[in-house]
């Protein structure tokens, strides 16, 4: 049983976002980045699995030099082993191409990741990947259980569960409560820093699209505050002032 | 070329956010002279539902009246959806952001060698080039994204575009669809669904309650707020994960995000990761009995109060008014 985990590598979820040179470039200044909070539900998932199946992990991302903090990450949490595609991630058909063609070689049994990555929230590799290597895809996991070559899972809807079943080869998008997000301990930090982390350049630098300009919503006016004790104003400000109700 | 909108039922009712899509569709025809907007309907769902895709703005829908696909299953979906899209000779699909509508949309870029642009938040800029507005960073911010391929895919998010509900009633025309098993391979066991309620990921109000609420047994203050407003309940984090409130409710970074016209929080301190979960609503109101709570700062209205002793006033204050 092999297991590919794909993370990606974004800003940390209180990071303030900012823009520079023109608003055409994410500012990373006094930025921290952390591997995909979903990313993060997938690989803690995939640990338990390798634990119970005996499988082997590997990581993946698709970035330059400044991700293998990242990665190592992944690895002190419990992979195997790591790769990284020697490219900034120009979009998602770029980075589902790079995968895929990963996947190809080394005949993943199954690709898990997070539903969306937290900085584009596009949602879509798993998808890319899925159809790309003629296997089924499904996302939003919040359940994965393996049993044989069969899975079983849950996926969330609108307002609630989906059971489902499939075979391997899978593609997994996912999310909580699938795992708890595991904190590397110390001997999984000492271990990471010996672990196989392979470097390979891209297959394609094919894109489907490109971002030309960045902007940032407007400012928000001050709160309007309401005394406790007047609700009924605030009902009045809701209906008349707003047209909320 | 026409626009094709993939339209999604929930047990055979066409769910608002796609009627929604289906408008977005519709403007963008008539600002870009894109040409016909024509609906595309999977398994079995009543003609009256049907037609408001009509109302909407569609000119005809193609409605593929196979019962194996009232299952939501995403290849099988894709498969459908591309045949049409084929059929029909459409050069863009539009669909509302969903979680069946993205793992869709994502096949459905490769089939049709097509660009998926999710989130999208204003009609495309055709000045030079293909440009479209996304919201990315969980809300945090926009991003202008040009699109370089013919074929194209735009995930259109909630409230981006206003609900069209005086078009002409749309021309069905049922297709048959031949699908491969192999599209099946997934197989949906059973779902289990909150009945009755308000969809949180697709209502106009939503009343969410936080740890200041202090247990599942006070829930019952939320609910009754929610109820006189029609609203739908949501929760943060630490509130799903306690188990106080089901996970479908967690609204924020890593939960729903929710784009409603009233959002209503009650002892949710306002962390940037709910806030980014929340921050395209139109409008904002903030309980809390702490008046530094960070909320406040991402709010419209606010009270601060004792949630237990402002929640009934509130509820019969809504009550009162009608
Ligand atoms: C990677 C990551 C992702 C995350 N994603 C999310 C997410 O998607 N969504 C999310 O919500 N959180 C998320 N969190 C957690 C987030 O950081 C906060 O911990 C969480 O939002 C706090 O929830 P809360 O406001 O309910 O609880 P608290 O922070 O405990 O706040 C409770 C509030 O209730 C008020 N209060 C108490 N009693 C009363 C009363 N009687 N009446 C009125 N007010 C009262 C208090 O003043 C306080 O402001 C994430 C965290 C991380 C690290």
């Amino acid at each position: 049983m092999k297991i590919l985990v794909c993370i990606t590598h974004v800003p940390d979820t209180t990071s303030k976002i900012q823009f520079t040179d023109n608003n055409t470039k994410f500012d990373k200044n006094g930025v921290q980045f952390i591997i995909g909070p979903y990313d993060d539900y997938a690989l803690a998932r995939a640990v338990e699995l390798k634990e119970q199946l005996g499988a082997s992990l590997t990581v993946l991302n698709v970035g330059e030099a400044e991700t293998e903090p990242t990665l190592r990450k992944a690895l002190a949490i419990g992979a195997d082993d790591a790769i990284r595609v020697n490219a900034f991630p120009k979009d998602s058909l770029f980075v589902a191409s790079q995968i895929a063609a990963i996947a190809k070689q080394n005949n993943y049994d199954l690709i898990m990741m997070g539903r969306e990555s937290i900085d584009f929230n596009g949602g879509m590799v798993h998808g890319m990947v899925g159809e790309m290597l003629g296997i089924p895809s499904v996302s939003p996991v919040m359940k994965l259980e393996i049993e044989g070559d069969s899975v079983k899972m849950a996926r969330e809807i609108e307002g609630g569960k989906e059971y489902l079943e499939a075979k391997l080869p899978l593609v997994a998008g996912c999310q909580e409560p699938i795992a708890e997000w595991k904190i590397p301990n110390m001997r999984g930090i000492m271990s990471a820093r010996t672990k196989p982390l392979q470097v390979i350049e891209p297959v394609t630098d094919q894109t489907a699209t490109e971002v030309t300009n960045y902007q940032l919503p407007p400012a928000k006016g001050a709160v309007k505050l309401i005394d406790k004790d007047n609700v009924e104003e605030l009902v009045k400000l809701l209906k008349n002032e707003a047209k909320v109700l | 070329m026409s626009v094709l909108v993939y339209i999604e039922h929930a047990d055979g009712s066409v769910k608002k956010t796609s009627l929604e899509a289906v408008s977005y569709a519709k403007a963008l025809s008539d600002k870009l002279g894109a040409g016909e907007v024509i609906a595309v309907a999977l398994g079995s769902i009543a003609q009256e539902e049907l037609a408001k895709a009509g109302h909407a703005g569609a000119a005809k829908v193609m409605h593929v009246n196979d019962e194996k696909l009232n299952a939501g299953i995403i290849q099988a979906h894709a498969e459908a959806v591309a045949q049409v899209y084929r059929k029909v000779g459409a050069g863009t699909l539009v669909l509302a952001k969903s979680s069946l509508g993205d793992a869709v949309a994502a096949r459905l870029a490769v089939k049709l060698d097509a660009a998926l642009v999710s989130n999208v938040v204003e009609l495309p800029e055709t000045g030079s080039g293909y440009k479209v507005k996304r919201s990315i960073y969980t809300g945090k911010a926009f991003a202008e994204t040009s699109v370089n391929k013919d074929h194209k895919i735009l995930a259109v998010k909630k409230n981006a575009v206003d609900l069209k509900t005086d078009g002409a009633a749309a021309a069905v025309e049922t297709v048959a669809l031949d699908i491969n098993a192999d599209n099946f391979a997934t197989k949906i066991i059973s779902t289990d669904k909150a009945t009755g309620e308000v969809l949180l990921p697709e209502a106009d109000i939503v009343v969410s309650g936080g740890r200041g609420m202090k247990g599942p047994e006070n829930w019952g203050l939320i609910e009754d707020l929610a109820k006189e407003l029609g609203a739908a309940t949501g929760c943060s984090k630490p509130v799903s994960d306690i188990g106080w409130r089901p996970h479908h409710e967690h609204v924020g970074q890593t939960g729903v995000k929710v784009a409603p016209t009233l959002y209503i929080a009650v002892g949710i301190s306002g962390a940037i990761q709910h806030l980014a979960g929340v921050n395209s609503s139109k409008c904002i109101v903030v309980i809390n009995k702490d008046a530094e709570a960070p909320f406040f700062k991402a709010a419209d209205y606010g009270i601060v109060g004792d949630a237990f002793e402002v929640l009934p006033k509130l509820t019969e204050a809504v009550k009162a008014l009608k």
